[in-house]
């Protein structure tokens, strides 16, 4: 399956949006490669927008969310990378000067054109201009039929401020797609001109920068900019429990609940009543204007009274309110209908990624977006497109979630949302991914090279680690006092490693460390041999648990004929159409013994397919015609 | 719509963690079961079978063979289709019975799996405790026709007997017996301690694992983890297990056996009463559970059986021990009255009357026995049996985890990890394998807790 390292052929790319000096705000992604327009006909359309090379240098603040310390699961997360929009906007456009295959387009897209065998040939836009593209990627946001809210009040809108997109989700249901409606909200920007921060908890990124990239060129020290703590006050609760019912939730004129993990403030301060305060934090939107983001502080309240309610807030007594908080109502086609490439199983080339498939966040988005970029350019290029499997990843575990579960809020990656955390984690991030990355043409040789060199110190630096013996010293010292371990008269390095407490810069300190390793470097050595035991444990269940759970199915398959499923799991099955038995297992209402049946039709099927065919082996060898047997014995070899 | 797919799966730093999916295996575990039928009269023998890829070290640890004592650290490596000789240890190094091994490695067997068979003594006890130590070395309850599904996926059986593979499996019979055992749950008074042990074992490791996992993502919003408090609940938790699993009656049972003394004057049949018995069974053993004081019906009640009686009673004074004495009156065939009996029956719980050469009352003996401590509350026959053995192979998978996991807190080992074991003692404990523990976590985490931005 190996594919030849050569760089990926950059087909002519066309990104169309509603309006132009606002595409790259969108919460989505990259859609990897570019190229030129010629006329009206492209290799991938790209509806919507995005890109996230562009959020490793534009990122304001980074912090490392640290867990444990000893730190081990850790997510690296840039806080908000949501970037003003004009300025991301520039960083886009500014990116865009390496890439001349690149085309952008304002147009309000309003159909998706169909041809012969389900396959996807174009678009349509409102004015009724058509382009024609082998690949379309759909990354609507929130602004399919996007209606905002707030207090009883509410606009078509995608944004505040930006016209929503009408009549696309009508045409894909003419096209026989499924959607339904999400519900998200944003809190209240304020101007940072007009807050004392003097009483507040400032919140700095972290002194050592982590970075996304093990690639240098993309380690661009800036000023990190800092982020407020202040909390809520008892006015704040009092305000809030007067205006219940002029919250949509409380009033009950809106239905919809919002997703869990963005609570309002309202559903904050009534569904825990023992809180006295709750924390909110001012996060800085952009280096060059004076917008806030008043994080922790969405709400459903009428303007008139937003403004009264941020000024409980100590140090915003006296702020002013740049735009109110929102909620937004949109479209969203659930997932199941897409396959785990994100092309979507009705239409051949047309792929759905970020928020139409039900996600919110930034990262969510960034990560559908590099599989659907990629994709999309196989597809026109005619190559066979990739596949993140649950536990090579994320994003592969964000994709397998969404295309396997039956999901009701916007979907959110969490750490607990992973099986196979001890192995996903940021430090290997690079030697989990980065082969594949060059398999497929995305990494170019001198990438390739720092990557070698990286895993290559690893290695040598783990086994010097081995065979590196002290005896005695104040290395021994310190280590014994650390771990409140006796030490061993001769030790390996690698030994006193694996003791607890104990880090690799002790052996820095000491004179044993390795200079020629960088502070990631030395991370990566001391996870893989502090916890050696650990991940091999991990890594032989998952190897045994694989081999099942990535059999395939076969399309074709009729579930509503399998009488030894339970109902539920017929209709889920049909509904979802999983790839393997293992995304079959994990739609819910498919129980294990649902499985074991499954896999006892597959086999009889399997058998009752090779007696058809040694049946018409046997009749043909015997009407002596030796092409079709040759024939049958070549798409056998073909199978194996 | 073909979809083709590049799949690349592997860790560089792991070296060769590169998972071929070439050749689908459709079992990853090892299952075992007791294969002989259970509930009517023993049979002589009865067999426990293994089947999977550690048939073969899961039967390493639980059998020693007799021929050449295994040197310790040597792997048992059986020769396929050679029967060997020896016996079964539990997890304590205990002998629980001797047996005959038959293996026969993959791809020669019923289920083309590696698969060891162990021929033990017929008696249920003596079964359950071997299927016990298989089960606590690793392997896991076979279904119902398990052993005959894996042979059928693994091609062994022909397409004619497929079709009745696939009524047997129909997922109706399976819900059925899933209910079954949800009732059981329900119900059952013996089982009622071991089900309600198990549904809260599992609602705390599920909360336990909120308090964690929350931590994970959202640790700036929440107040510091309290990790005494977390360990104290595990040790806790650790100790529930090992409490249910040592003192449970019937796991008790299951460990060791009816510990039964027989106690008697020379020459009244003790040894030949021994011997009929252990035909049937070979769970005696001298100990206290149930102290048997045999007499001999041709001689009656004598004086020295009135001092030995009188000695057993001080005995169990002076160890405060309160195991029932039966009275056993043998040589029954040699009596025409046996009277005098009645006047001892404040001596003694029980009286039976055997005929030990013959055999005959021997089953009213064990009845008696059984009662006395208990076995007969534990329902008879398969299926209850079963319920109750998969809720103990539950906890002994819980326990697994947990001592993993205090491991870890010994070594102390980032917190991060200590999910990974809870999650395993959650999964164990679960109602229906195959639930979805992330979805419950974080269900809990945003019920729980007052997060989110």
């Amino acid at each position: 399956m190996r594919h030849i390292h050569s760089k990926i052929r950059v087909p002519n790319i066309l990104l169309m949006a509603i309006f132009l000096p606002c595409f790259a705000n969108s919460k989505c992604s990259p859609c990897g490669p570019t190229s030129a327009s010629q006329d009206e006909i492209y290799e991938v359309i790209v509806v919507g927008i995005q890109t996230s090379k562009v959020s490793s240098q534009r990122r304001l603040q980074k912090r490392v969310c640290v867990c444990w310390k000893p730190n081990f699961v850790r997510g690296l997360e840039a806080n908000r990378i949501k970037g003003h929009h004009v300025l991301l906007a520039k960083a886009y456009i500014e990116s865009l000067k390496g890439a001349p295959h690149l085309s952008i387009r304002e147009a309000m897209v309003t159909d998706v054109l169909v041809g012969k065998n389900d396959s996807v040939e174009g678009v349509q836009t409102f004015f009724g201009m058509k382009f024609y593209a082998p690949s379309v990627v759909l990354t609507t946001g929130t602004f399919m039929s996007g209606k905002i809210w707030v207090g009883r009040t509410s606009m078509p809108a995608g944004r505040a401020g930006e016209s929503a997109s009408h009549g696309l989700t009508e045409n894909l249901q003419k096209l026989g797609f499924e959607t339904d409606r999400l519900k998200t909200g944003t809190p209240a920007r304020v101007d940072s001109r007009t807050v004392d921060f003097s009483g507040m908890e400032p919140q700095h990124g972290d002194e050592e920068v982590g970075w996304f990239s093990f690639d240098p060129d993309y380690h661009i020290e800036r000023e990190q900019m800092c982020c407020y703590l202040t909390r809520t006050t008892k006015e704040t609760h009092q305000l809030i429990k007067d205006n219940l019912h002029e919250t949509p939730t409380y009033g009950g004129w809106v239905e919809a609940k919002g997703p869990r993990y963005c609570p309002s403030i309202e559903d904050k301060i009534v569904r825990f009543q023992d809180k006295e305060s709750h924390q909110i934090f001012l996060e800085p939107e952009g280096r060059t204007v004076p917008e806030l983001y008043v994080q922790g502080f969405s709400t459903g309240l009428p303007e008139r009274l937003q403004l009264p309610l941020l000024r409980t807030l100590p140090g915003l007594e006296n702020c002013s309110m740049l735009r109110p908080a929102y909620a937004v109502e949109y479209d969203y086609l659930p997932a199941h209908q897409c396959f785990r490439s994100l092309m979507t199983k009705k239409i051949e080339g047309l792929f759905f990624s970020g928020q139409i498939n039900g996600t919110t966040g930034y990262e969510e988005a960034a990560a559908q977006g590099i599989i659907s970029g990629i994709n999309a350019a196989r597809h026109s290029d005619g190559k066979s497109l990739i596949v993140l499997e649950r536990e090579s990843s994320y994003i592969g575990t964000l994709i397998d979630d969404l295309v396997t579960k039956d999901l009701r809020e916007p979907y959110r990656v969490l750490t607990s949302r992973s099986e196979h955390r001890l192995l996903l984690r940021s430090d290997n991030a690079d030697s989990r991914l980065t082969p594949l990355g060059r398999d497929i043409g995305l990494i170019d040789d001198v990438r390739w090279k720092i990557y070698q060199d990286k895993q290559a110190r690893i290695l040598e630096e783990k086994n010097r680690l081995k065979t590196v013996r002290i005896s005695g010293g104040d290395l021994a010292v310190e280590v014994a006092e650390v771990s409140s371990q006796p030490v061993k008269e001769s030790s390996t390095l690698e030994s006193l490693l694996k003791k607890p407490h104990v880090q690799y810069k002790l052996f820095d300190k000491h004179g044993y460390g390795n200079a020629l390793l960088s502070r990631m470097e030395k991370e990566c050595v001391e996870i893989d041999i502090k916890y050696e035991g650990f991940i091999i444990r991990q890594q032989t269940q998952l190897r045994q648990m694989a081999q099942q759970q990535h059999s395939r199915l076969p399309e074709d398959l009729d579930y509503f004929d399998m009488t030894t499923l339970s109902h539920e799991a017929r209709e889920k099955l049909s509904k979802v159409r999983p790839q393997t038995i293992g995304q079959a297992s994990r739609v819910g209402g498919v129980s294990p013994a649902d499985i074991t049946a499954l896999l006892i039709i597959l086999e009889s099927n399997r058998r009752k397919a090779k007696e058809r065919t040694q049946h018409q082996i046997i009749t043909s060898t015997l009407a002596g015609e030796n092409q079709e047997m040759s024939e049958t014995s070549r798409n056998q070899t073909i199978r194996s | 719509m073909k979809e083709n797919t590049l799949v690349l799966n592997k860790d560089e730093r792991l070296g060769d963690g590169e998972v071929s999916c070439a050749e689908p295996v459709p079992s990853s575990s090892t299952i075992a079961a007791i294969v002989t039928s259970l509930g009517g009269p023993p049979g002589a023998v009865g067999i426990v079978r293994l089947s999977g890829p550690s048939a073969v070290s899961i039967a390493g640890e639980v059998f020693r063979p007799m021929s050449r004592k295994r040197r310790k650290g040597v792997r048992w490596w059986p020769n396929s289709h050679v029967v060997e000789y020896g016996e079964v240890l539990d997890s304590h190094g205990n002998v629980i019975d001797e047996v005959l091994v038959v293996p026969m490695l993959a791809p020669k067997s019923y289920t083309r799996e590696d698969v060891i068979e162990l021929q033990c003594h017929g008696s249920e006890v003596c079964l359950r405790r071997v299927l016990r130590a298989c089960l606590d070395a690793g392997a896991r309850l076979a279904e119902p026709d398990e052993f005959t599904i894996r042979a059928f996926l693994n091609g062994r059986l022909d397409l004619s007997q497929a079709e009745n593979v696939g009524k047997l499996v129909t997922s109706k019979s399976m819900a059925a017996a899933d209910a079954a055992l949800a009732d059981y749950r329900g119900s059952s008074i013996v089982m009622g301690g071991f089900s309600f042990m198990v549904k809260s074992l599992r609602a705390q490791c599920i909360e336990l694992l909120t308090e964690i996992e929350a931590r994970l993502d959202f640790d700036d919003e929440m107040p510091p983890l309290d990790i005494n408090l977390v360990t104290d609940r595990i040790h806790k938790m650790l100790q529930e297990v090992d409490g249910a699993l040592e003192t449970a009656n019937y796991d008790k049972l299951l460990q060791s056996g009816v510990q039964i003394a027989i106690v008697g004057r020379p020459n009244v049949g003790k040894s030949s009463l021994l011997n009929a018995w252990s035909k049937r069974s070979e769970a005696v053993a001298m100990g206290a559970d149930v102290i048997v004081m045999t007499v001999s019906a041709a001689e009656g009640w004598t004086s020295e059986d009135d001092r030995l009686l009188e000695r057993i009673h001080s005995n169990k004074i002076a160890t405060s021990s309160t195991s029932p004495v039966v009275l056993v009156v043998n040589k029954i065939d040699f009596a025409s009255s046996c009277a005098w009996v009645d006047t001892l029956s404040r001596s003694f719980r029980k009286y039976v009357f055997t005929c030990a050469v013959t055999g005959k009352g021997i089953s009213n003996l064990e009845s008696a026995v059984v009662e006395l401590v208990g076995l007969n509350k534990i329902p008879a026959g398969g299926r209850k049996w079963t319920v109750n053995q998969r809720q103990c192979e539950q906890l002994v998978r819980a326990r697994e985890a947990f001592v993993r996991l205090q491991a870890s807190i010994e070594e102390e080992i980032p917190l991060d990890f200590w999910t990974i074991d809870l999650r395993e003692a959650a999964m164990a404990l679960a109602q229906i394998s195959g639930e979805d523990i992330s979805e419950e976590v974080l269900s809990n985490i945003f019920g729980k807790f007052c997060i989110g931005k």
